[in-house]
């Protein structure tokens, strides 16, 4: 059949015809996320401190120093060095990621690509959700091979879910402060907020060793709520987790919302 | 290719500030479907101020940015453009393989990862990771993901910085392909020869306005200077002050003088000193134009009146 005209017209601007099928969309998702966890597995300068810090503490304090008590104590720090561990893919995966690309030029240029909108946060959140899971299944190994810890497969797939969504929180507030700061006064600045956060919620001494007023405080860190979580799940100490998974969801929402925006007036 | 000669791209005097700097002053920019148009002026001018407003990266003050006739935040416009900016850094542990294949998954028909690496002429270097790549490989790829979107519309935002001859004539030669298969192309550059070589219409801009705008003959015709060139010992400083010489100056030796009345100005200079000699006279390129048009001040405004 001709076309008319006016039709031709129609035919020539043809964005209809480009608009993407959901399978192309989730395919790009994926390959985003795809990416974005290869990209950082490759770095050894990103995955090897992550994983480090929390082995070699918990080498220290929760197997070579731990002989007398070895598995009682083995287990206490295998919960609270696995949220050390847990929080640092979250805040300097997202963080430093978040403040280099909006340095160095990357997050303009997917911004320029029709790049589906959410795809980017997702796929660094992907990717820490994936280094977190490497930590703490690098603790546990530990704990129970060199600590002989006693886990069941209950207890540890507990943890291991603990630490993939606990990550989420912490990505957040990674988040948020690599809006705050750009390129490399950011990685500085969530030290600053890394380390005295987990000294704070008891991650390094448990909470009864230090001051009362810090105790009181601690319920003020996202930290020492997951902490809580995952002492419950590796069976330290049961709790009624549930409205600490509300904290740390309610937290997530903030940061992440407070980022977002952030994001979207400042680029 | 598009029927219709509805521009693929436009801003529509369009006003951007910064504080108090006004980087673009109602400035109207159209690109038409199937050709290069270069955007040329000196820094600062708005070129990438423009750029970033076709690309929906900032928003206008006043006026309209329209990508393919929509907003171009719409990722829908977003989907037919390919883009090569000035200064990124690409993740440097991906290979060149990965970041085809990431970048053409964002586009509903994209081009096949070997035939985007072919058309950017990094088809030996799939397997390597983009941080060991030289500056003019990494540029070559930053091009290669530019059109594996198979899009109808490509910023080229200064393409050739930092790459060699040789590198650029393949560069160039991958636009002109580019052009040939109906591919509109915006190029920014420093490089007027570049334009000169490939653009079918120029822009010049100058303090966020258009002072010019045509095909690069056009341009020419607009600043109709001729350059002289000769040996002689004749002080530059003293033959600037003649009648209709417009600047004269000493390059390696030699006498260059820029005139609008060369055969006035040639009587005067063989009668100054009969010793003139390896005498050259051509008609000013592009580059002189361009000097022409974006003088401050007086050239400007002058070009703007003309314009007007």
């Amino acid at each position: 059949m001709m076309s008319t005209p006016a039709q031709h017209a129609l035919d020539s601007v043809p964005l209809e015809s480009l608009s993407m099928s959901r399978g192309r969309i989730a395919r790009a998702y994926l390959e985003e996320a795809r990416s974005e966890c290869l990209r950082y597995l490759r770095n050894p300068g990103f995955m090897l401190p992550i994983l480090m810090f929390p082995g070699l503490f918990y080498l220290v304090f929760g197997i070579l120093m731990a002989h007398s008590d070895a598995a009682g104590a083995g287990r206490y720090l295998l919960a609270s060095y696995g949220v050390f561990g847990v929080m640092s893919p979250g805040l300097f995966g997202f963080g430093v990621s978040l403040a280099a690309e909006r340095d160095n030029g990357l997050l303009t240029l997917k911004r320029a690509l029709p790049m589906p909108p959410g795809a980017y946060l997702l796929g660094k959140m992907v990717m820490a959700m994936m280094a977190a899971a490497v930590v703490v299944l690098l603790l546990m190994a530990m704990a129970v091979l060199l600590g002989h810890v006693a886990l069941t497969a209950g207890q540890a797939g507990a943890l291991l879910v603990t630490g993939v969504l606990g990550v989420l929180p912490f990505c957040a507030l990674g988040m948020w402060v690599g809006t705050l700061f750009k390129g490399q006064a950011a990685p500085g600045m969530l030290q600053l907020v890394y380390l005295p956060m987990s000294f704070l919620s008891g991650l390094w001494f448990p909470l009864p060793m230090l001051p009362k007023f810090l105790q009181t405080i601690a319920p003020a860190w996202p930290s020492y709520h997951l902490d809580v979580v995952a002492m419950d799940a590796i069976g330290v100490q049961s709790a009624n987790v549930l409205p600490h998974v509300a904290v740390l969801a309610g937290f997530a929402a903030v940061f992440l919302g407070l980022a977002a925006r952030r994001l979207r007036r400042h680029g | 290719m598009n029927a219709t000669n509805r521009p693929v791209a436009a801003l529509h005097q369009v006003v951007k500030r910064y504080g108090t700097l006004t980087a673009l002053d109602r400035l109207d920019l159209e690109v038409r479907p199937g050709e290069l148009l270069a955007v040329l002026g000196p820094n600062g001018a708005g070129k990438s101020t423009s750029i970033a407003l076709l690309l929906g990266l900032l928003r206008a003050d006043a006026g309209q940015a329209e990508l393919f006739g929509r907003d171009p935040q719409d990722i829908v416009a977003r989907r037919r453009i390919g883009v090569m900016l000035q200064a990124f850094n690409l993740p440097p542990t991906l290979r060149v393989g990965e970041l085809l294949r990431l970048t053409a998954s964002y586009y509903p028909a994209p081009r096949g990862v070997a035939e985007s690496a072919r058309l950017g002429g990094v088809d030996d270097l799939l397997t390597r990771p983009y941080g060991k790549l030289s500056g003019g490989q990494q540029r070559r790829v930053q091009f290669a993901l530019a059109l594996c979107g198979r899009p109808q519309l490509v910023f080229l935002d200064e393409p050739t910085v930092g790459m060699d001859i040789e590198a650029r004539q393949k560069l160039w030669a991958a636009m002109r392909a580019l052009v040939a298969e109906g591919c509109s192309v915006v190029l920014t550059t420093h490089y007027l020869e570049e334009a000169e070589a490939l653009a079918q219409r120029v822009v010049v801009l100058g303090r966020g306005r258009s002072l010019c705008e045509g095909s690069v003959d056009d341009l020419r015709a607009r600043v109709a200077m001729t350059r002289i060139r000769a040996l002689s010992d004749l002080d530059a400083g003293v033959i600037a002050g003649w009648p209709e010489v417009q600047s004269a100056s000493r390059e390696d030796g030699r006498l260059i003088i820029v005139t609008p009345a060369p055969e006035d100005v040639l009587r005067r200079l063989l009668n100054a000193d009969l010793a003139t000699s390896e005498l050259e006279v051509r008609r000013a390129g592009l580059a002189e134009a361009f000097t022409e048009l974006t003088r401050d001040d007086a050239g400007a405004n002058a070009a703007e009146q003309e314009a007007a």
